[in-house]
């Protein structure tokens, strides 16, 4: 007979088996392109969003450079290669296309939201979040436009922002992620079909918090969000990104790309909380695998990005939101919280690229592993010859829960100029019984005490998230931690 | 309160308690001293079900029921308190914090309202007073820097804040100077009451000296091999172990 606690096998296994809380599927009907990405398939695509000519030629212009790449091989990652001919580019739900309110909106997708927890409804709307809710790859609902447009700010989706800002799109789109970046940016390049547009205008405060949901709904259906957020001279805007998907079992990609432009003076603020579908957890089967591009640029004097994520979820992360800090006295931040548990992989860290003088970066990334997953940062520090007196401070620290779970980190360090400093500290803590013990002598349960003590580990992390996001993702790391404990 | 009723326990496959008996009434302080090695912690771990005691057999009843079947937490819950020989040190998870998380996972067992943080703040002030700490060791990370004296105040801080049934103190004096000693002891002596049972284990005698016990067991090998008043202690302390270490002829 054993005293029957500190994570008992039983236990452990009952924790384990409880099934995604967000794994169900709406069932709408979808109108779906056919597998395969080609130029006719581009040309639908751009044909069906009635896209201006210089979004076509954006496309195939990627399309045709594709050709020339292979995925990459390098990261610390092992799936089965993704084979592009075997996704579907498109998928609409059969709605209406302009919605004056959110009666028009189909309920099963109302419903969809609900059980999500998206502040979509009336009431909800109250407080005080300006939601684009991204359902596949249409737009179905967007809220406080108004009052935005009122200061002047634009926050539409994608396809909008090409129908009604053509000129503000075409001046940005792609001149921080290049299509020849990487290849799953080159395949968001040819493919994308929706995402963001955020545009703040000159000495304008963005006075509330965007919001955006993402959902990947339709089986077998990649998907491919582009966002652009361009910050005028003097102006600030704090952007959430959260998102969950349904149980499938085919394994899903997800190949996003994120602008950033700050210009003078100009703040961006860019948090996300992710939590995709994982896989099963015993087979890893039907997760997400999500690469994404994620890049800022900090172009004006003294101006800032700072990228928060919370990355819980997918089969597979890729995914290294950087700076690249030109102007001068500019400032670039990442701040990152990535738990794996199961079978997760996550290879994620940042690139900060000083180009300008006296720029400043700095890099807090928490990687926790847990069950058998495998956590690495990657991170690259680069200081150009032209940044004189640049400044780089990075943490990164790793948890261990269990034995079975591995965490490794590779920081680049790249300087080019003997006036640039640098600093590094990185630490490595495992979980031990003991301590998960200490809690439950004084009456706390081992699932509480282990989310205690992750929460203690990241909240230099929660801090910089704006506050609701913070709570949100206190709870979601405890929802994930309960499931996957052992 | 405390029924331990012939115990025999391992750790690691190798069998640590042999045969373990005690039993300990409402109101009651019993002393448990014993070599280094004899098995006193693994007692305290036995009764507060840590993992890595192997009941093999024999049952321990708390207030009449058995909680061998119980975890950690709920045998904590339902009164068993112990202040850790060790304590274990918790980066990033503030001292304050926790003693509230605690003192409400408490509550919430009795069916009685969480308490916010300023409420908890006011209502542990003389607390902290008994074991002469400060405010500012709150917000410090629970364990960890902490001098030994300050770990084991710290344990005797939440000991007062919980008010458990029962309270196993392991060594709660190893670590501390004279003045410390007679803090914490005159803080447990103030938790004394006539339902409240205390289990003070102890490898010197002057900690009997401040907490006076009712009775005194003399542990070796996993066993009670001699159990007496408070003057066994001070039989202990002039003439050591080994005379009761003697195998009867
Ligand atoms: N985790 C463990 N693994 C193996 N042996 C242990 C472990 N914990 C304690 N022991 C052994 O059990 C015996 C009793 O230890 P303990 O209960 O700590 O004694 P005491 O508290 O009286 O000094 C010792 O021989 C010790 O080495
Ligand atoms: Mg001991």
């Amino acid at each position: 007979m054993k005293n029957e606690s500190v994570l008992s096998k039983k236990k452990i296994q009952e924790m384990a088996d409880t099934s995604y809380k967000y794994g169900f599927k709406t069932d709408i009907e979808s109108e779906t392109a056919p597998k395969g990405l080609s130029e006719e398939v581009i040309r639908m695509i751009s044909k069906k969003k009635n896209e201006p000519e210089f979004m076509l030629k954006f496309r195939l212009k990627a399309l045709k450079h594709l050709s020339k790449m292979t995925e990459p091989e390098w990261s610390n990652l092992k799936y089965p290669k993704v084979d592009l001919q075997d996704i579907s580019y498109y998928s609409e739900p059969k709605v209406k296309k302009k919605l004056d309110s959110l009666d028009d909106v189909d309920p099963e997708i109302l419903r969809t939201f609900e059980k999500l927890g998206i502040p979509l409804t009336e009431q909800k709307k109250l407080a005080n979040v300006a939601v684009d809710a991204i359902f596949d790859s249409v737009s179905v609902a967007t809220t406080f436009k108004d009052k935005l447009l009122k200061v002047g700010v634009i926050f539409c989706p994608f396809s909008e922002a090409l129908e009604k800002y053509p000129d503000i799109v075409k001046k940005y789109l792609g001149t921080v992620v290049p299509h020849t970046d990487n290849y799953f940016a080159c395949v968001n390049a040819a493919a994308f079909t929706e995402g963001s547009f955020v545009y703040i205008p000159k000495d304008t405060l963005c006075p509330m918090e965007l919001s955006t949901y993402f959902r990947i709904n339709t089986e077998e259906t990649g998907q491919f969000e582009r966002t652009l957020i361009v910050c005028e001279d003097n102006s600030y805007v704090s952007y959430l990104e959260g998102c969950t998907a349904p149980q499938f079992d085919t394994n899903q990609l997800h190949a996003a790309v994120v602008e950033l432009v700050a210009l003078d003076n100009a703040e961006i603020k860019y948090s996300t909380v992710q939590n995709w579908y994982a896989g099963d957890p015993v087979t890893g089967k039907g997760g997400i695998y999500n690469f994404v591009t994620k890049r800022g640029k900090c172009q004006g004097k003294k101006s800032k990005i700072s990228w928060t994520q919370i990355e819980t979820g997918s089969a597979i992360t890729w995914k290294y939101p950087g700076c690249v800090l030109i102007g001068e006295g500019s400032i670039g931040e990442f701040y990152s919280v990535a738990l794996t548990t199961h079978n997760q992989q996550a290879d994620t860290g940042t690139k900060m690229i000083h180009i300008g003088k006296n720029t400043k970066s700095t890099i807090i990334s928490k990687g926790i592993s847990a069950g058998k997953s495998q956590n690495t940062y990657r991170g690259l520090v680069q200081m150009n010859k032209s940044a004189k007196g640049a400044d780089n401070f990075t943490q990164c620290d790793s948890m261990l829960i269990g034995d079975k779970c591995g965490a490794h980190t590779f920081p680049y360090i790249d300087v080019r100029n003997a006036s640039s400093t640098l600093g590094h500290e990185a630490a490595t803590v495992k979980v031990t019984d003991e301590q998960l013990f200490y809690f439950q002598q004084r009456g706390i349960s081992a699932e509480d005490a282990l989310t205690t003590i992750v929460n203690g580990f990241c909240k230099d992390v929660f801090k910089k998230l704006p506050t609701e996001f913070a709570v949100e993702a206190t709870q979601l790391l405890g929802l994930r931690l309960e499931e996957s404990v052992g | 309160m405390l029924e331990i009723k012939n115990v025999v326990a391992s750790i690691n496959g190798v069998k640590i308690l042999k045969g373990t008996s005690l039993t300990i009434k409402p109101g009651e302080v019993h002393a448990v001293m014993g070599p280094n090695g004899s098995g006193k912690s693994t007692l305290s771990k036995l009764v507060s079900g840590h993992p890595d005691v192997e009941i093999e057999s024999g049952d321990i009843l708390f207030n009449g029921e058995s909680i061998l079947d119980d975890d950690p937490d709920i045998r904590a819950l339902k009164g068993v308190f112990m202040a850790f020989q060790y304590p274990v040190e918790v980066p990033g998870v503030q001292n304050g914090s926790f003693l509230r998380m605690a003192y409400n996972a408490k509550r919430k067992y009795k069916g009685l309202d969480e308490v916010d943080p300023m409420d908890f703040e006011e209502l542990i002030q003389e607390k902290l007073k008994w074991v002469g700490m400060n405010e500012s060791f709150l917000d410090r990370p629970l364990n960890q820097g902490f001098s030994g004296g300050e770990k084991k105040r710290n344990e005797i801080l939440q000991l007062a804040v919980l008010e458990p049934m029962l309270s196993i103190l392991d060594e709660t004096d190893s670590g501390l100077d004279i003045d410390a000693l007679r803090t914490v002891s005159e803080a447990v002596n103030r938790m004394i009451t006539k339902e409240r049972s205390f289990l003070v284990i102890t490898h010197y005698q002057r900690l009997l000296n401040h907490i006076v016990p009712d009775v005194v067991h003399i542990f070796s090998e996993g066993k009670i091999i001699k159990t007496g008043d408070k003057t066994l202690a001070l039989e202990v302390e002039e003439k050591g172990y080994d005379w009761l270490l003697q195998p009867v002829s």
